[in-house]
């Protein structure tokens, strides 16, 4: 009898890990959702990448592989989110990636890189980006 | 005598009437405007206006994602 109450005590112990551990998990889970990776986060402050007319990560100059592994998993991860919005909003991919694109464009920062209308690279200054005449 | 000042009068209006209508008529070769038809099919686009409004519907959702996944824009 009092083996069975010590084992409930273990597995009512082990529960209350196992939430805590589950709380701890989703909080930095959502620190991980809220902040740029610092490779990311340097590459854009370096020009090395920026935000493309097609709502997706581009490589501005010369690149490396760590560069591409990075941009490319980042596209993945865009592309995913893209799918599913746009499924729950009866839109293609293309027409929410481009909408987003449009947004990412206006919310660079100075000095960050985005791609202009004709698909050049264009540095943001103080002054609004140049966007597709069809961005809201 | 107005009967028949009258009708001159009137007589005189068909006369104006005409003489505006033969000169309009003389001045139609010279104010028309040829259209000939295109040899090519006419091509209306509207993909344009299509997707402007798509992006414009989009927008308010799009940027709530872009909000909730910082961490990849």
């Amino acid at each position: 009898m009092k083996k069975l109450t010590q084992t409930n005590l273990l597995r009512r112990l082990g529960g209350a890990a196992g939430a805590v551990a589950l709380v701890l998990g989703a909080i930095s889970a959502t620190a991980v959702a809220a902040a740029r990776d610092p490779q990311y986060a340097a590459a854009l402050a370096a020009k090395e990448v920026g935000q493309q007319v097609d709502g997706y990560l581009g490589i501005v100059g010369a690149s490396n592989a760590d560069l591409r592994r990075m941009v490319d998993d980042i596209n993945i991860k865009r592309k995913a989110v893209y799918a599913q919005k746009a499924a729950e909003q009866h839109a293609t991919v293309e027409d929410y990636a481009f909408t987003s694109g449009c947004l990412l464009i206006a919310q660079t920062k100075s000095g960050e890189m985005y791609q202009a209308p004709d698909l050049s690279w264009k540095t943001r200054t103080g002054a609004p980006p140049l966007r597709d005449s069809r961005c809201p | 005598m107005t009967q028949a000042t009258q009708q001159q009068g009137w007589s005189g209006r068909f006369a104006w009437g005409g003489a505006v209508m033969l000169m309009a008529g003389a001045m139609m070769p010279a104010g028309c405007i040829s259209v000939s038809a295109p040899d090519k099919p006419i091509v209306i686009e509207l993909n344009i206006n299509i997707k402007q409004e798509v992006v414009y519907r989009l927008a308010a959702d799009a940027e709530q994602t872009i909000e909730e996944n910082a961490g990849i824009f």
